[in-house]
């Protein structure tokens, strides 16, 4: 059976194939590299991660949680969130409002135009 | 064996139904003899759907007529010329829906068997799921436009059921309120557009309705009833209030089903805008385009930014549904804007709305995906909440391996089935506006980075104390979610012969108005 | 005139129905009262089948005793039925849920059933 491998677009053309075999090369480069480093140098401090000198923090206290996360993201994007957030109040008779209100606009559009 | 064949499109409906009532009087029999019946009726559900979609797909549109001599006489020798029976036809784009809902039915009652085998009320659960499938399996292959509504209430009432199946201190509840309370006046209006329709022509077969539609202002009226109301049930912004609320409080293999009946939805508003009415002529293609190219745009973009900053996972998941959901709409919106001009339609037209099409399989695969190891890690932990989950990665290494597959598919990442329909969708929206086309980008980057959380706080991280006992969950889980993660990778490596077998006939379905009137009132 | 009007007697019914429905499903507070406002919506609706299924002088489908062979096809009719028994399967659904709602949460004011919301 012939398998048509090159997805089409239109505008161009999309080979997961050959994306998979870049992705082998790539990562045979990389495994070559590493296999060329120096094999002795795999002890002692080197092992350890460098925080700016600071000592490395006990392993359960490491896991940030998820709110923290995108702080930065919401923070810059407050004015956008506090405006949207708002819409979705939760009580049901806006929701039902809400279907109303388009199915309205529709109307005035498709009886207008 | 032909016989068998030849009532395909009845035994799609029937074969769920007939399991759903069966199922109370198994349960009596034990546990086990449930199991196996549900699993059978899963089987031969996904059989019968996968077989008539064969069929669809190698001979054409399949007609079923109920009750008549034989299943194609659609239009009875002493009726004037009316097809007065129940008809269902199933087209090439019917039939991409069948194979959606014949896939992911199986996937999830499989899941199922294990996820729900703590909870008590069985029967009722069983039964109401493949009411569901049942509801979903028709809306997608019936041509008549009472029969949809009928189909279309099954699908809500059974789904709005099982949200609230499980009461959780009432929030299951009231996602089902939600759920149902929409669905019902959405259902109500679509049942007023229909009485429009009929009280004008005199039929409710789509195929005859749509060769003696007049475009005048009540059939406008008729338009905006049926297609609104269908918009609100996939979830477009802004109508998409009721998805989280909804979609977070039920069960995970629920949520993934109700994906799929929102998708049949979906189905059912390409169905009226291009076959009902898609005269070439006389629809204002422009109008009804740029609604739902606005409504992609909108949900897409609103449902990835409500997502983000999201602390349960099946609500941010939930917000994800409503933002890819919107990739769908602007593919086919741009479609259907374009549709009256016949160079822009060849030129990317057609690919648009191959590439929304073949995301609404992608979607239904991934998201189902995603949404059932949301319910693995919820079945072993306990909890949804994003900030308490962590370090599960050690315990739990199958299913962070398939939210992995799951996770890259959706943020278009490849060499996953996401980024195969998101590429057509990219470069065919980009020659009809490429803002349109960068805001897809920055919301496939947003989802990215999205999931990268939700990754990182469920999996990531040092094994956490609290979550000592936890094991990877069962087999049949597992094997649920192994069904849906292969037809994610296998769409991802192969996608042009899924285009080429199922998404490009599907379109020609969708864009072929007189093919569709023809099966019915014969040749023009 | 008044012929014509006793024609469009039904469907002033259904509009005035329709309104007096979106009213409750909009501004009352009450969740019953709300599915007050559904129920009367469901029976606009029905209201709506049956009254475009109204043929002048046609002959009602029964058989037995009928004039002649040509009858009215009773589609609608059928229709309003089946619409009948899914809104009173709805109706079942959403009052339950209403119970439900009002033993967890003490409450059946729209306003204050919102724990899911943002």
């Amino acid at each position: 059976m012939d398998i048509p491998w090159t997805l089409q677009t239109g505008a161009g053309a999309w080979n997961p194939l050959l994306w998979l075999v870049g992705f082998a090369v790539a990562f045979g480069v990389a495994w070559l590299v590493r296999s060329r480093g120096r094999p002795d140098n795999r002890s002692g401090d080197a092992l350890k991660p460098f925080i700016s000198g600071n000592e490395e923090p006990e392993n359960a206290g490491g896991h940030i949680p998820a709110s923290n996360l995108y702080w930065g993201f919401t923070e810059a994007m407050k004015a956008y969130y506090s405006r949207l957030v708002p819409f979705h109040t939760g009580i049901p008779s806006d929701y039902v409002a809400w279907l109303l209100g388009v199915m309205a606009l529709m109307l005035v559009i498709a009886l207008t135009v | 064996m032909d016989s068998l064949a030849l009532h395909l499109p009845a035994l799609l409906v029937a074969i769920p139904l007939f399991t759903a009532f069966l199922i109370p009087l198994a349960g009596r029999a034990g546990g086990t003899v449930r199991s196996a019946l549900v699993i059978l009726g899963a089987a031969l559900t996904s059989l019968a759907g996968l077989a008539l979609a064969a069929r669809v797909f190698a001979g054409g549109t399949v007609l079923y007529v109920f009750g008549a001599a034989a299943p194609h006489a659609a239009i009875p020798m002493d009726s004037g010329g009316i097809p007065i029976r129940i008809i269902f036809q199933v087209d090439a784009l019917g039939a991409l829906m069948v194979v959606i809902a014949a896939l992911s039915s199986l996937a999830i009652t499989l899941y199922s068997l294990a996820a729900e085998s703590r909870q008590s009320g069985k029967d009722g659960f069983y039964s109401m799921l493949f009411l569901l499938v049942a509801g979903v399996l028709g809306m997608v292959s019936t041509g008549d436009l009472f029969n949809f509504f009928v189909f279309l209430e099954i699908s809500s009432l059974a789904g709005a059921a099982l949200v609230a199946y499980r009461i959780d201190q009432g929030e299951a509840v009231e996602g089902g309120l939600k759920y149902a309370l929409l669905s019902t006046v959405g259902a109500l209006s679509v049942l007023m557009a229909i009485g429009i329709l009929f009280a004008q022509y005199n039929a409710l077969n789509i195929a005859t309705v749509a060769s003696r539609l007049r475009f005048g202002a009540l059939d406008m009226i008729a338009l905006v009833l049926l297609a609104v109301p269908l918009a609100m049930k996939c979830g477009a912004v802004p109508m998409h209030f009721w998805t989280p609320d909804t979609y977070t409080t039920a069960p995970s293999s629920i949520t993934a089903l109700l994906v799929v009946s929102s998708q049949a939805s979906l189905y059912g508003l390409f169905r009226i805008l291009f076959t009902l009415y898609g005269d070439l002529l006389r629809f204002n293609w422009a109008v009804f385009g740029w609604f739902l190219v606005i409504l992609g745009a909108l949900s897409a973009f609103v449902g990835v930014t409500m997502a983000i900053p999201q602390k349960d996972v099946k609500r941010l998941m939930a917000y994800h549904a409503v933002s890819q959901t919107g990739y769908m709409l602007l593919g086919v919106g741009v479609g259907l804007a374009v549709f009256a001009d016949a160079g822009a339609l060849a030129a990317y037209g057609k690919t648009a709305m191959a590439g929304g099409l073949f995301h609404i399989i992608n979607h239904a695969m991934y998201k189902g995906l995603l949404f059932l190891t949301a319910g693995a890690v919820f079945y072993r932990t306990g909890t949804r909440n994003l900030n308490r989950l962590g370090g599960l990665g050690h315990a739990m290494p199958w299913t962070m391996v398939f939210f992995m597959i799951g996770a890259l598919a959706i943020a278009g990442i490849p060499p996953f089935n996401g980024f195969a329909s998101k590429l057509l969708i990219y470069e065919s929206v980009f020659r009809f506006s490429p803002f349109l086309a960068i805001l897809a980008m920055v919301v496939s980057i947003l989802t990215l980075a999205s999931f990268v959380k939700v990754f990182h706080s469920m999996f990531m991280g040092p094994p956490r104390a609290e979550f000592a006992g936890v094991r990877e969950v069962p087999a049949p889980m597992i094997a649920g979610m192994a069904i849906l993660a292969a037809f994610v990778i296998l769409a991802g490596l192969v996608p042009q012969a899924f285009v080429d077998r199922m998404i490009a006939p599907a379109v020609n379905a969708l864009v072929d108005r007189a093919g569709y009137i023809a099966a019915i009132l014969g040749g023009h | 005139m008044i012929t014509r009007l006793l024609l469009a007697m039904p469907f002033l019914t259904v509009a005035v129905l329709l309104l007096l429905a979106l009213g409750a499903l909009l501004f009352k507070r009450n969740l019953i009262k709300m599915l007050m406002g559904l129920s009367l919506m469901e029976s606009a609706v029905n209201l709506f089948l049956v009254a475009i299924g109204y043929r002048q002088d046609g002959i009602a489908p029964i058989f037995t005793n009928a004039p002649q062979t040509l009858m009215v096809l009773p589609t609608v009719q059928a229709l309003t039925l089946t619409a009948i028994v899914i809104g009173v399967a709805t109706s079942a659904m959403m009052l339950s849920f209403a119970m439900v709602i009002y033993k967890k949460y003490g409450t059946v004011d729209v306003r204050n059933i919102r724990k899911l919301n943002g």
